[in-house]
């Protein structure tokens, strides 16, 4: 996919939030995808981490609403030790879904979750769970 | 010896198997177990934004609480719980800009500055007790036992709070080779069980965690050992319905690391609470005769 440098395609605002967030600068990032290589959820995933890391680098954060990439990443870091330009990737994934958290949105909802599942799953489960799903 | 411990929420009721286990192999190895007072929840996963600090707060609590205890080690098991422990412990360690905003937000508990030394339970064993004398104390060698050591990510990643460098397993295969077993080198041993995902996944759908049960399967691995809850569940407990949704050809029993240390220590078997494991954790040591009751 190309995406065009003008007014529309760039937003040096988002990109510096999603900086400032993660503490990370997106810029970095050269395309490599060993990240995508690395990673065990691509399979759930709609775009690779490499293609978000691409759409950080521009701040589109209109696209990037959109896609599940990143509420699919388990933050197990496998991205992050093997990335040649040293960027902690799953610090990226969390900055995005903390700007969409922080608008008292939620990713999944607690209450619509079965009652068996609650019963059944281990706490750090839900407390990993709802820390990373909800605001 | 006596050492400070930290258990966790989930390993008081839903990984009791985890706790007990390995409280019962310490002792069993002549390590007095005292467990920290008005310990709370860890957090679970350690925060990743930079801006994040109220979520250090509920670790750093309980490194404050093995401080006023007068450790100077605090040993814990959970891979999540060990993760989240040192992360904040890093913070405080090497962040005095942060270090300091916590200390004032808690100004009802004592300054802390990261003197506490978080060790994971599988370190403390290699250096407190070393694999020569564990070997010494083993009562039912897991002889013909092919395990492999699952670690999954938070024993290893990130880098500065790793047990061990990226690639390496030793401490538990070490372990398992002086409990007489058979190791396989896992190469899915630090691929992650898609974690809590299993939030938003259908049962039995977890792509990542079907992904490390099939690569066991095709490495000739008769059981896998774990010493995470989250990774306990994902792999054993939802194996079946990942057998019956056809994402794995065939299961592989699922253990605690501490289970299968207490059964070669030779303690009762209920004291691992394998009613708690995936339903073949138990006919397996039960077929291999390594159980042992009081």
């Amino acid at each position: 996919m190309t995406l065009p440098i003008n007014d529309q395609s760039l937003s040096l605002k988002s990109i510096e939030e999603i900086n400032t967030l993660s503490g990370e600068s997106v810029k970095l990032c050269m395309q490599c995808s060993t990240c995508t290589g690395m990673c065990p959820m691509t399979q759930e995933m709609d775009f690779s981490p490499r293609k978000v890391m691409h759409f950080a680098q521009f701040g589109l954060m209109d696209r990037l609403v959109e896609i599940n990439t990143f509420w699919k990443c388990a933050s197990c870091h496998a991205c992050s030790v093997k990335c040649p330009r040293g960027i902690d990737i799953a610090k990226v994934m969390e900055a995005l879904r903390q700007q969409t958290l922080r608008k008292s949105k939620n990713h999944i909802e607690p209450s619509q979750m079965p009652k068996e599942a609650i019963a059944e799953m281990p706490q750090i489960a839900l407390v990993a769970g709802f820390r990373k799903f909800t605001s | 010896m006596k050492i400070s411990y930290y258990p966790g929420c989930t390993l008081k009721t839903k990984a009791k198997n985890l706790d007990t286990a390995a409280v019962a192999s310490l002792e069993a190895l002549g390590v007095e177990v005292e467990e920290i007072e008005r310990w709370n929840c860890c957090g679970a996963v350690h925060s990743l934004t930079a801006d994040d600090l109220i979520h250090q707060v509920g670790p750093v609590r309980n490194l404050v609480r093995a401080k006023e205890m007068g450790a100077d080690k605090l040993v814990t098991l959970c891979s999540m719980c060990y993760n989240t422990l040192a992360r904040a412990n890093e913070i405080m360690k090497n962040d005095p800009e942060k270090r300091d905003t916590i200390n004032r937000f808690m100004d009802e508990e004592i300054d802390y500055n990261g003197e506490i030394e978080v060790v994971h339970y599988l370190s403390f064993l290699k250096e407190a007790i070393g694999w020569e004398k564990l070997k010494s104390q083993v009562k039912v060698p897991l002889t013909d036992f092919k395990v492999g050591s699952y670690y999954g990510c938070t024993l290893q990643r990130p880098a500065e709070v790793g047990i061990e460098p990226f690639g390496q397993f030793e401490l538990m295969n070490d372990m398992f080779s002086s409990l007489g077993a058979t190791v396989v080198q896992f190469s899915a041993a630090d691929k992650c069980c898609g974690s809590y995902q299993v939030l938003s996944s259908l049962p039995g759908e977890n792509s990542a965690g079907a992904a490390v049960i099939n690569t066991a399967n095709k490495e000739g691995i008769e059981a896998l050992a774990t010493s995470c809850p989250l990774c306990e569940y994902n792999l054993g407990k939802q194996q079946q319905q990942m057998l019956d949704k056809g994402k794995i050809e065939k299961n592989v029993p699922t253990y605690y690391f501490t289970q299968l240390l207490a059964v070669a220590l030779g303690l009762d078997v209920e004291l691992c609470h394998f009613e708690l494991n995936d339903e073949q954790s138990l006919a397996l040591l039960d077929d291999k005769n390594y159980l042992v009751t009081a």
